[in-house]
């Protein structure tokens, strides 16, 4: 078994309102240091894959085909093994 | 011609466009539920607005893979008309049947009012029916419509003059205090190279009869008889 964590976040240089907002409202309690805020998607996966290269492989083919959108967002993930 | 109105979980404006072809225009209609596997009979397939599968993990995202997606690729393709109205625009996004994407609107806001748009292109099955420039008036209701392309993209969309619809002012003017959402280029609706697949954020449906205040968007309806109406005549004086 593994789990997958995935990030998925806008691209460098997709302008982020959600993240400007928060920027904002951070500077409002008084945190102006804050330079920049990006806001994106954390997900979860719980597979019941044999083997790593195969969980890798078919995690990435999730990423692009679905759970992040090439055109707007990057992803990264980490894979861990877990117990049954 | 016949008219297929798409129906996903979450759609909530498909009775409305089935209203405007089946008792303004007076056309053949039917609704066609997202798991169906065939689009056999139909000439414009309709994707109306609404919260396809609740818009989870991106708007239109889920959609795209509904099992009608796969006969919509391949009905456009063959050169089918496909109209997606708000949602049904995120989902031809997604399905990478119109390049780009939607990104929330720049407002954070829910953008829920009627704007003015300019017609860009009129030489479309979609919008031969207006004048070119002309200024119409339509209702937006998303909040996500803030579309993006990459420089190259979009560059491309205005060289082959595939941007169709542009937020402006009431006298027709491109202008930032027009752009409801922060859409690149105050672009509001776009079509395919082939001119044959058209997304638009603004609802056409919402304001096709005058008891509801205006009927801008009834032209665009009759755009597509319009050109259906030729094609037919081409096709006869081709057969001779």
């Amino acid at each position: 078994m593994f789990q997958a964590r995935i990030y998925v976040t806008l691209k460098t240089g997709i302008l982020d309102p959600q993240g400007k907002a928060v920027k904002g409202a951070l500077a409002t309690l008084g945190y102006g240091k804050v330079e920049d805020v990006r806001v994106g998607k954390y997900l979860v996966l719980t597979l019941d894959y044999p083997d790593r290269s195969l969980a890798e492989k078919d995690v990435k083919e999730m990423c692009d085909r679905l759970l992040a959108n090439p055109v707007i967002e990057d992803y990264t993930f980490e894979l861990q093994e877990v117990a049954k | 011609m016949k008219f297929g109105v798409v129906v996903f979980p979450g759609s909530n404006c498909d009775m409305d466009c089935y209203h405007v072809i089946d008792r303004v225009l007076g056309h053949p209609v039917e609704y066609i539920w997202h798991r169906e596997q065939s689009l056999a009979g139909y000439d414009c397939v309709v994707l109306p607005g609404g919260f396809s599968y609740g818009d989870y993990l991106r708007t239109g995202a889920i959609a795209r893979f509904a099992p009608l997606m796969e006969v919509v690729s391949t009905f456009a393709a063959g050169g089918g008309l496909v109209l997606g109205i708000c949602n049904g625009f995120q989902i031809l996004l997604e399905a990478g049947l119109l390049p780009g994407a939607m990104r929330r609107n720049d407002s954070l806001q829910f953008r829920c009012h009627d704007v003015y748009l300019r017609v860009e292109n009129t030489n479309t099955p979609f919008t031969n029916r207006y004048r070119p420039g002309q200024v119409i008036r339509m209702p937006i209701a998303h909040g996500e419509g803030n579309y993006y392309a990459d420089p190259e993209t979009l560059a491309q969309l205005n060289r082959e003059q595939r941007v169709i619809f542009r937020y402006c002012t009431a006298e027709g003017e491109i202008a930032p205090e027009a752009n409801p959402n922060g859409s690149l280029e105050n672009i509001a609706g776009i079509c395919n190279r082939e001119g044959n697949v058209l997304g638009l954020m603004p609802h056409p449906e919402r304001c096709s009869e005058e008891i509801l205040g205006y009927d801008d968007g009834k032209f665009l309806f009759l755009s597509v008889l319009h050109w259906w109406g030729l094609k037919r005549e081409r096709e006869v004086v081709a057969r001779g």
